[in-house]
């Protein structure tokens, strides 16, 4: 810490400009205004930046959410937690955090496993893992718009990809409407999204089995454990500050996803693949209420911060006390 | 005991050209089909297509509208990192080398603004953009974008400010150099590799918004490759070979990104998680 331009005596020679004034407590009031002003000045262009476009439009949200608005002019009709109450009562919006779970849930049951299986299997030495590895995360950039567009063609009904493969190998019954029929869309989009993301969370696991010393597994190899065994005590734990990295942005994901539903089905068919950043979008940009769409976003802040709080309160804490300490109760 | 590890090496290949084949059909399929007329992708939708045909693909390359929006695309991509990269290293270099009131309260401002969606902001914010003037201007969705990418681009440069040694610092103070002076002369020098890491992670995540986009630019001058995308899909819903032509041209460009910048990439999301 003391490499930093600290303004007191003990590393007075690195603070302030190269000819040093004289160590007078004047001097070193005004060394202090000097280093405090650099300090904060460079901190001025991010911080306006940050207040101004991200701060400043999330607290206004909130304020908006309790009146009914239009969008024009400053919101005058204040209706207390009437937007609230309606969008509690609203089956879209209900279906809509319904949907959510859905996601989160499919997401930590079956994509994230399958993400740390394939990080398991290219993290051996086979032949071709660089291309595969590069070849699983390559749809992470691609835009989801890009994404969405070519899966809406890909399930298209009867003429897509998908369909025309079914029949070929005799499975026509397996194929249908997709993205069309309301009790297959969320199942459709949970594919692309695991298309599109496993190989984000794989790279994640794989930088994280990367860092597990060799000695350790060697050392239970030696104790009798088999590969198994090996995996689960010790490859696990260790690999689990990543996997709550993974678990916290995948949450994230599905609470704000937006861009793959609006251009594969808008939220339909019936409002049965909506979610609520594209409810906001309905009631923000195509109806313009803004106050009721206002609600909706702040919902969404609402769960983000409580899921960030909590995540951080109960799970991310624990990684700071380091890996021996989630060695020992990171199994459960 | 051979017989089960010779299964055991052989499982593994065979999971991977499953999941391998799966992830590069859609794309095959996207650029296949950009050979083919839409009738003859009706009948024969899976096969090489009978002829090459090239139409649809020289067709979109030689309109003006690609690369307009490609044109548009480059530009906002970069006027997002330069502008985000630049703000982030001078707060970062503050946040890593001086001590000062309120320096944590104000990290943690900045590493919250990651678990926020940035939907959450998107109505004050496009209503603060019409009030400004910026719907249908680059700097409307280049200053947000700048602004949203702040947290992760600090705190990947402020991890990497702090490790550069103390020594340094004391050696460039003995030379004469103030703070501003070392922070230009050595830290930014030594820094290149991580400022490569947060300038591509800053390029990808433009070039692949479409929220914002979609927001701010209501007629088609300014709309960036996604929001084109998208558009011509609805434009030409019928011609169905066109539109795979044109989403492969779409995915070609972060595809080339991806290969050429691969490491920083994956380096700088890596980082970015673990140390977020």
């Amino acid at each position: 810490m003391n490499s930093t331009f600290l303004p007191d005596e003990r590393t007075g020679p690195a603070t302030g400009p190269p000819p040093a004034p004289p160590a007078g407590a004047r001097g070193r009031t005004r060394r202090r205004a000097l280093h405090w002003l650099t300090a904060v000045g460079l901190q001025l262009p991010a911080l306006v930046l940050f207040l101004v476009l991200v701060l400043l439009p999330m607290l206004f949200a909130l304020y908006a959410a309790f009146f009914r608005w239009g969008g024009f002019g400053m919101p005058s009709d204040y209706t207390g937690g009437d937007n609230f109450t309606r969008l509690f009562q609203d089956p879209v919006f209900l279906g809509d955090l319904w949907r959510c779970l859905v996601l989160v849930v499919l997401s930590l049951a079956v994509q994230l496993p399958f993400a740390l299986a394939m990080a398991v299997l290219l993290n051996q030495r086979l032949r071709g893992r660089a291309v595969y590895r590069m070849l699983f995360f390559a749809p992470y950039v691609l835009s989801e718009a890009v994404t969405g567009v070519l899966f809406a063609m890909i399930f298209a009904p009867g003429d897509g990809l998908a369909d025309q493969l079914l029949g070929a190998v005799g499975l026509e019954g397996l194929g249908g409407e997709w993205f069309a029929d309301p009790s297959t869309v969320m199942a459709t989009l949970f594919l692309v999204m695991t298309w599109k993301y496993f190989g984000f969370h794989m790279m994640l696991y794989l930088a994280g089995l990367q860092s597990v010393p060799r000695e350790l597994t060697e050392a239970a190899l030696i104790d009798g454990a088999d590969a198994r065994q090996r995996f689960r005590h010790v490859t696990l734990p260790l690999l689990a500050p990543t996997l709550r990295i993974s678990v916290f942005l995948s949450v994230i994901g599905s609470i704000q996803l937006f861009d793959l539903v609006w251009v594969t089905t808008a939220g339909g068919p019936d409002h049965r693949s909506e979610t609520m950043a594209v409810t906001l979008f309905q009631y923000g940009f195509k109806r313009y209420q803004v106050g009721y769409a206002s609600a909706v976003s702040v919902v969404m802040f609402g769960l983000s911060l409580v899921f960030a709080l909590a995540y951080q309160r109960f799970v991310l804490r624990r990684d700071l006390e380091g890996a021996t300490t989630t060695m020992r109760g990171g199994t459960r | 005991m051979t017989a089960r590890s010779g299964r055991r090496t052989l499982s593994p290949h065979l999971i991977l050209a499953v999941v391998g084949a799966v992830m590069v059909v859609p794309l095959l399929y996207a650029v296949l089909s950009g050979f083919k007329a839409t009738d003859e992708l009706s009948r024969n939708p899976v096969g090489l297509p009978r002829s090459w045909m090239s139409g649809n693909y020289t067709g979109i390359l030689g309109s003006g509208d690609f690369w307009r929006l490609i044109g548009n695309s480059t530009l906002i991509a970069i006027g997002t990192t330069v502008l985000v990269v630049a703000v982030s290293a001078l707060s970062a270099f503050s946040f890593a080398r001086f001590a000062f009131r309120g320096r944590e309260a104000l990290f943690t401002l900045f590493t919250m603004g990651l678990m926020f969606p940035f939907a959450v902001a998107a109505l004050p914010l496009f209503l603060l953009l019409r009030s400004l003037g910026l719907l249908d201007n680059p700097l409307g969705v280049i200053l947000p974008q700048a602004a949203f990418g702040l947290p992760m681009t600090i705190i990947i440069l402020r991890g990497f400010f702090r490790e550069i040694p103390g020594e340094l610092e004391e050696a460039a103070t003995l030379d004469g150099c103030g703070p501003l002076g070392f922070f230009w002369r050595v830290l930014l020098p030594m820094a290149r590799p991580a400022l490569g890491t947060v300038s591509v992670l800053a390029v990808v995540t433009s070039w692949n918004n479409f929220f914002l986009p979609l927001l701010v630019f209501t007629d088609s001058t300014w709309w960036t490759i996604p929001v084109g995308v998208q558009q011509f899909q609805g434009q030409y819903s019928a011609d169905y070979a066109r539109v795979f032509a044109y989403l492969v041209l779409a995915m070609v460009p972060a595809l080339a990104f991806y290969a050429v910048a691969e490491r920083q990439l994956v380096g700088g999301l890596t980082a970015g998680a673990t140390k977020g």
